[in-house]
């Protein structure tokens, strides 16, 4: 009797790990906690006047959607179909060739199949065939159509929440489509349904309202930067002297507020007050910040191109309402995407602003000959370029470096080589990461497109685990000890990813690199970096 | 020949049994892909599997030293436990090695001490990576409670803009 117990290791054996082979239409959305965000604030949904503001929670059974959502759905979809020709055309001409499949960081780093771009495009185009194609309606499932329902809503909401909308997929797609488009249509129709996350809904009311995502007023803006200056004076007995909206000013100005509120952020902050302080003493420009227009960022466009609308035209008026000459842009992400992707069309031309010209090196920036808006990192290396800036590299030399490209910057406006330029001229210490990891290869920090809430923390690390994987490489290498980017949402977001996959990786905008070289008129003997770290051969002298 | 120099002479088909169970834990497409893409910089799922199963397997025919263990460990289980599997399923595969093992010595050898041995080990093993996977998870939880305070906190305290309510009016 005693022999037909089965022993532990033999049910141990038994057990059959293998996942049975499914069709994706067959697999049940999972709502697993740490993969989503926390559903939106009623009152943020109020404030921009978005629908169906009320409470809820993802993981409930019931959404409390509109009684006739289907409806408002399928009409949402139709509307977006005729106004967008991009949509429609994403639409139909997929072929499945899945060369997209395996780019994506979520689904490598999730292993979860309907994070392959190709099937997170499917979940929308299913829903597309059945109601908009006479072949989806005939056969159904066949053709690969099926109806909404609302299991088929939930997947939609998870997943769309589970793209960064970081375009590495459409690198590889041999007719260009673009998932990311497709998400944000996607988000759009949620939209329709009060179906949002708090990260972006209530960053996207705060700046409607105070004109950034922190909801910080004007004087708290002003007083952090009054604090940064006495830091500043402290570690350089420089102080510096920033204008806020002034009028008249040659060049507006504008920085995500991250930079302004979180670290380490904050650092680079203080570089872009060293720099311009630098550039106003030796050449007399005349920058000016605006608390009006406080944020760079837009986490509308993370909502609806409406949305985005609105808070990229605030930055707008505010130039004209100063009567600057031109923009200049700080280290953001998605900022660039609206302008240089959306911008023009939505509040453009910017007619009112001049073509940006440098005016001490004069450089003159054709391709920002429409939206007038300079990148910070353009303008800082056309300065090294023409020997404008004086620089000690070596107060760099305790790092050694690693770039990443940010996908917004690199992907969406093509900037691979300036950054990289300045870090090089103003650091010794330099490694690229593997050529499949960077430039347009780059992969997200997985946290982008407003996913980086503390919530969904196993989502971040999952998206961000590719990125992570390649820092580790040059880490191991060539001993890199810092992660520098142009953009707040990694400075706010890759810290965590390196404490979870490269623990003791330090993270830093270019500059904060750049000020930390940067020889200010007068300035004392520096004994630390903007972090108060000892800078090389002064560890001592700190003690 | 030794049982235990038996198990090294076919060392590479074990790690490659073994590396299949694991591959299997996820969906069918997945499974594929984490196989055939060979870049470990496009599949550091796939990358971070192998390399620790074969560190494990060798470590496990020659001698367990715990903290190695722990470092061949920790990439797989890292990647495990943010992943969509239970507790018991991030760190059962280690387990998964005691058919396997049973399967290439064939009955004679089952029951020598050697294959005892082996077994202990794995369930060694099995203790540490779970510890690993706990550290993992203490990790997420540890990031997910200081996100805000990190940032947004540290930057607003070091400009005084935060008053601490413990502190008395006086301060
Ligand atoms: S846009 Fe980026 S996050 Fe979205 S599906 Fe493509 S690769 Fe994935
Ligand atoms: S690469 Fe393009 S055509 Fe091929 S499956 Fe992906 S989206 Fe479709």
């Amino acid at each position: 009797m005693a022999d037909e117990t089965p022993k532990p290791s033999e049910l141990l054996s038994k057990i059959d790990y293998h996942t049975p082979s499914t069709h994706w239409m067959d697999v049940p959305v999972n709502i697993r906690k740490g993969m989503y965000c926390y559903a939106s604030n009623p009152k943020s949904v109020e404030y921009l006047g978005l629908p169906n503001a009320r409470a809820w929670n993802p993981i409930e059974e019931d959404w409390k959607l509109p009684e006739n959502w289907q409806q408002i759905l399928h009409e949402g979809f139709k509307e977006r179909l005729e106004k967008f020709r991009s949509i429609k055309v994403f639409m139909d001409i997929c072929v499945r060739c899945g060369a997209c499949a395996d780019k994506c960081h979520f689904f490598i780093g999730t292993g979860d199949p309907k994070n392959m771009p190709v099937l997170r495009a499917e979940l929308l185009r299913s829903v597309y065939r059945n109601d908009f194609t006479l072949m989806g309606k005939l056969l159904g499932r066949f053709a690969g159509a099926r109806p909404m329902s609302l299991a088929v809503l939930k997947e939609w909401w998870y997943y769309l929440f589970q793209c960064t909308e970081c375009r590495r997929c459409s690198l590889y797609c041999p007719y260009g489509i673009d998932t990311a488009e497709i998400t944000m249509f996607g988000r759009e129709l949620l939209n329709l349904l009060g179906l949002n996350i708090d990260w972006i809904a209530t960053p996207v009311a705060n700046c409607y309202r105070t004109g950034n995502h922190l909801g910080i007023q004007p004087h708290a803006f002003k007083d952090m930067l009054e604090f940064f200056v006495d830091d500043i004076e402290e570690i350089t007995g420089v102080r510096v002297e920033p204008n806020f909206n002034k009028k008249g000013a040659d060049i507006l100005f504008i920085t995500p507020s991250g930079d302004v509120f979180a670290d380490p952020g904050t650092y680079t902050c203080m570089g872009y007050l060293m720099l311009f302080h630098f550039l106003k003493e030796k050449y007399g420009l005349d920058v000016t910040w605006s608390t009006y227009a406080s944020e760079g960022g837009n986490f509308g466009s993370f909502t609806s191109h409406e949305t985005m609308k609105r808070l990229n035209a605030k930055m707008y008026l505010e130039a004209k309402r100063l009567g600057v000459k031109w923009i200049l842009g700080g280290e953001c992400g998605h900022m660039w995407l609206v302008i240089n992707q959306y911008m023009d069309t939505m509040n453009g031309p910017a007619d009112f602003l001049e073509v940006p010209v440098n005016p001490i090196t004069g450089t003159r920036f054709d391709n920002a000959a429409s939206t007038k808006m300079v990148h910070l990192s353009e303008f800082t290396a056309d300065l090294i370029k023409h020997g404008k800036l004086d620089l000690k590299p070596e107060r760099n030399d305790n790092k050694i470096l690693t770039f990443h490209d940010s996908c917004n910057p690199s992907r969406g406006m093509g900037m691979f080589d300036e950054p990289r330029y300045v870090i090089k001229n103003v650091a010794n210490h330099f490694y690229d990461m593997p050529a499949n990891t960077i430039r347009e290869h780059t992969f997200c920090c997985g946290s982008g497109s407003g996913l980086n809430a503390g919530e969904n923390m196993e989502e971040r690390m999952a998206g961000g685990l590719p990125r992570a994987n390649a820092v580790k490489y040059v880490h191991e290498k060539y001993g890199v000890n810092m992660l520098a980017c142009v953009c707040a949402i990694d400075r706010a977001a890759l810290p965590a990813s390196m404490a979870y996959w490269v623990p003791g990786m330090q993270v830093t905008g270019v500059t904060e690199l750049v000020a930390n070289a940067l020889v200010l008129p007068g300035e004392q003997e520096r004994t630390t970096d903007l972090r108060g770290e000892p800078l090389p051969g002064m560890e001592e002298a700190d003690e | 020949m030794s049982v235990m120099a038996q198990l090294v002479s076919r060392k590479e088909a074990i790690a490659g049994k073994w590396l299949a169970r694991v591959i299997d834990t996820y969906p069918p497409e997945t499974a594929r892909f984490l196989r055939g893409q060979q870049d470990p910089f496009a599949n550091p799922v796939g990358q971070a599997t192998r390399h620790s199963l074969n560190t494990l397997v060798d470590m496990l025919l020659a001698e367990l030293d715990e903290a190695a263990a722990r470092t061949a460990l920790d990439p797989v289980i890292r990647v495990r436990a943010i992943q969509a599997f239970t507790p018991a399923q991030a760190v059962g595969f280690v387990f998964d090695l005691k058919p396997i093992l049973r399967e290439s010595l064939g009955p004679a050898a089952q029951n020598s001490e050697e294959s005892a041995l082996l077994e202990d080990r794995i369930d060694r093993l099995a203790l540490i990576a779970f510890d690993v996977y706990m550290q993992c998870r203490e990790k997420i939880y540890e990031l997910k409670a200081n996100e805000m305070k990190n940032t947004t906190y540290k930057a607003f305290a070091r400009a005084g803009l935060i008053k601490d309510p413990d502190q008395g009016a006086g301060q």
